[in-house]
């Protein structure tokens, strides 16, 4: 498999490794990847559990680092860096969805929403502004001010990727944002996304089982075993 | 900032019980630190106004008396004590603090009784005082612990020869009926076993005694008399005779039973005969006793400047155990806020090693957002803080409360080294010190009991931590 290698790479794994210890024994989670990801793409990681493609994420992430190899994010070769920059990387450039919502339990949505506004120092007027757009943009702005144990789980996906998107971020992360919904809910979750990625210009890259999110990629990558197999662009650009 | 106290403030509320029981634990040990710390504040101040009443803040004795005089206190009077006196008053660094300035004689002798009914003679330890004086002295209250002895009047500057005995003294004496003093057995009735020679004797002092005090007066009526005998400064033995005027208890049975208090003209009289008469300390009362040190130091510099031969003492250093008691309520108290704090600590680290483990997930979450590490110690940092604050003001005011309701309830104690029951009081509200130390102590060992929680949830892996259900 040959990357294609470009300025406009929002995301280039090369040669990348990964090896966990589980008691005495190495595990190889990721196995020598090397791929890039163009800026503007709704991107999927398809693969078995266990396949690594969580792994993947995380290091795509900057949350976990790799045992060998070089991982760049938005031009910035991640692996270098201590872990305040990663900090502060993430909180510029990376968005989150995960599958279980992983909303801050004791924060109203609005809160939820406004927090990577916090953590980017901007002013009160901006957050409050920018937050409500995006709870717009979800339309959940009547349950602004309601806590997450308030809302059903299509209600918290939908904060959660406010959350995400509300910085703007050159790429989202998504680990099976579908996998705890119902089919409409996820399908709905789905367009959602597509509709905000296209708006905003925004790479996702997502890992899933998910037939409906892989029917929306633009690209689709497979892995087996720690190792990509295969490379193709989806069939609905 | 804002949002971090608010998920703080969250926090604590959504494990409302266990947040309760740890600050439960907090605002227990500031009301402990707090009941006792004013407990002993207030036996401290007691203390303080004991001996302060007594003895003064600070005694100047002639050079080497501290560790010698007592045993022959003539020996090492203070020759020209009204120019000293004169020369302290006048001082414009001191005559500001002084409350009362003024000069005692120590004594000791044979005190008898040979009235007749009566024959008994017991070794005394007295004490020549200005009965003014010492009234304006034991008025000095500024701790307010009411425990003012009144002046009562039987000592007066215009009567002399009169005096006061230790309870105890009396009773040996078999003054409890001529007294009439309440609780106070007499002696069982044995005949009065008289030689020629012993009424011999009893009849020369009492002679002896009724011409050296025929100059100022007679016995009084309705007043017990009693003689004095000690040795002048010239070794010859010299005898008086005091009028009681009553009793005085004393906290110590050892001075009780051995304590006579006299106007200083008939101490001196009896120390120094017809010689030159003077005496054994100048009695400094302060004001305040935060004055204390610089009296003495001024004090100090006058001596040296005018080469006298003097000495200062403090009240401590006269009365070593008023800083026994001092040192064991001290150690006491550090006991139990040790204890305090360490409850307080293993409180708040258990407490806040369940909150992160509960909240693995949503640290994880909030690291992947871009949160430090800093803020993730920061945020349960201050949720142990606040934990701490907040029972540690619930501590504050419940002893205040349980304080104000003591000082109340008319309750009364024998402190050490008291005779006389005083009211019990708990000084919490009179010392904010003590309000704001316990508070800031607790507040940081909260603090400190969260750190190490926290930086348990601060060095976690953010995969690890996301991965936790």
């Amino acid at each position: 498999m040959n990357p294609q290698f470009s300025s406009s790479n929002v995301v280039r794994l090369s040669g990348v490794s990964k090896t966990y210890r589980v008691g005495a024994t190495d595990v190889k989670a990721l196995d020598g990847i090397s791929l890039s990801i163009p800026s503007n793409r709704f991107s999927i990681v398809i693969g078995a559990s266990g396949s690594g493609k969580t792994t993947l994420l995380n290091l795509l992430g900057c949350i976990d680092a790799p045992t060998g190899g070089a991982v760049e994010v938005c031009g910035e070769n991640v692996t270098a860096l201590s872990d305040d920059t990663l900090a502060d990387f993430r909180a510029r450039n990376i968005g989150f969805i995960f599958q279980n919502f992983s909303l801050v339990p004791v924060l109203t949505a609005y809160e939820n929403v406004e927090y990577p506004l916090m953590l980017l120092g901007m002013t009160a007027s901006t957050r409050r502004l920018r937050a409500m757009a995006m709870l717009e943009a979800v339309g959940l702005v009547e349950r602004a001010h309601r806590f997450p144990n308030e809302l059903s789980g299509g209600q918290k996906q939908r904060v959660a990727i406010a959350r995400a998107l509300v910085k703007r971020p050159t790429l989202v992360l998504a680990d099976e944002p579908t996998a705890n919904l119902d089919s409409a809910t996820g399908a709905s979750i789905i367009a959602l996304m597509r509709h905000i990625q296209a708006e905003l210009k925004t790479t996702f890259i997502f890992a899933s089982h998910d037939a409906q999110l892989i029917a929306h990629a633009d690209e689709i990558f497979s892995i087996r075993d720690g190792a990509l197999l295969e490379h193709r662009v989806g069939t609905k650009p | 900032m804002n949002l971090l106290f608010k998920i703080v403030r969250r926090n604590i509320l959504r494990n409302r019980r266990r947040s309760i029981m740890t600050g439960s634990a907090v605002a227990a040990g500031s009301l402990a630190l707090l009941l006792f710390g004013g407990f002993t504040r207030y036996i401290f101040a007691g203390l303080e106004t004991g001996n302060v009443q007594r003895n003064g803040h600070l005694t100047v004795f002639h050079s080497g008396y501290f560790l010698f005089g007592e045993g022959n206190p003539a020996a090492y009077g203070i020759p020209d004590y009204r120019g000293i006196m004169r020369l302290i008053r006048e001082d414009p660094v001191l005559s500001p603090m002084i409350n009362v300035l003024t000069p005692t004689q120590s004594v000791l002798g044979i005190a008898g009784n040979f009235s007749g009914t009566v024959d008994a003679s017991k070794t005394f330890l007295g004490e020549g005082v200005v009965p003014s004086d010492r009234n304006r002295m034991l008025a000095w209250d500024p701790y307010h612990t009411r425990d003012v002895s009144v002046p009562d009047g039987r000592m007066a500057d215009s009567e002399q020869n009169v005096g006061l005995l230790g309870f105890g003294m009396a009773r040996v004496l078999g003054l409890c009926g001529p007294l009439r003093l309440q609780d106070c057995p007499s002696a069982p009735d044995t005949p009065v076993a008289r030689d020629d020679l012993t009424a011999a004797v009893n009849t020369e002092v009492l002679d002896l005694a009724n011409r050296d005090t025929a100059d100022h007066m007679g016995a009084m009526p309705g007043r017990p008399q009693i003689q004095l005998l000690a040795a002048t400064a010239d070794g010859a033995p010299n005898v008086v005779s005091l009028t009681v005027a009553g009793v005085e208890r004393q906290g110590v049975r050892e001075l009780d039973d051995n304590y006579v208090i006299m106007d200083l003209p008939l101490a001196q009289q009896l120390v120094y005969g017809r010689g030159d008469h003077k005496v054994t300390g100048i009695v400094l009362q302060l004001r305040r006793t935060s004055d204390m040190p610089a009296a003495r130091a001024r004090l100090a510099t006058l001596i040296e400047q005018h080469r006298l031969p003097l000495e200062i003492r403090d009240f401590a250093e006269l009365n070593p155990f008023y800083g026994q008691v001092v040192r064991l309520f001290s150690g006491i108290f550090l006991f139990i806020a040790l204890v305090m704090g360490m409850i307080v600590l293993f409180a708040v680290v258990n407490t806040m090693t369940m909150n992160v483990m509960e909240r693995t997930n949503e640290i994880g979450t909030t690291r992947a957002l871009g949160v430090r590490r800093r803020g993730i110690r920061q945020q349960f940092l201050m949720e142990g803080m606040l934990i701490g604050a907040i029972g540690a003001v619930i501590g504050s005011i419940l002893a205040i409360a349980l304080s104000l309701a003591v000082n109340h309830a008319g309750l009364t104690w024998v402190p050490p080294g008291n005779a006389n029951p005083i009211p019990l009081r708990v000084d919490v509200l009179g010392e904010p010190g003590l309000i704001i130390g316990a508070w800031v102590g607790l507040v940081l060992v909260a603090t400190l009991a969260a750190l190490l929680p926290a930086n348990r949830a601060a060095r976690l892996s953010v995969v690890d931590a996301l991965r936790h259900v």
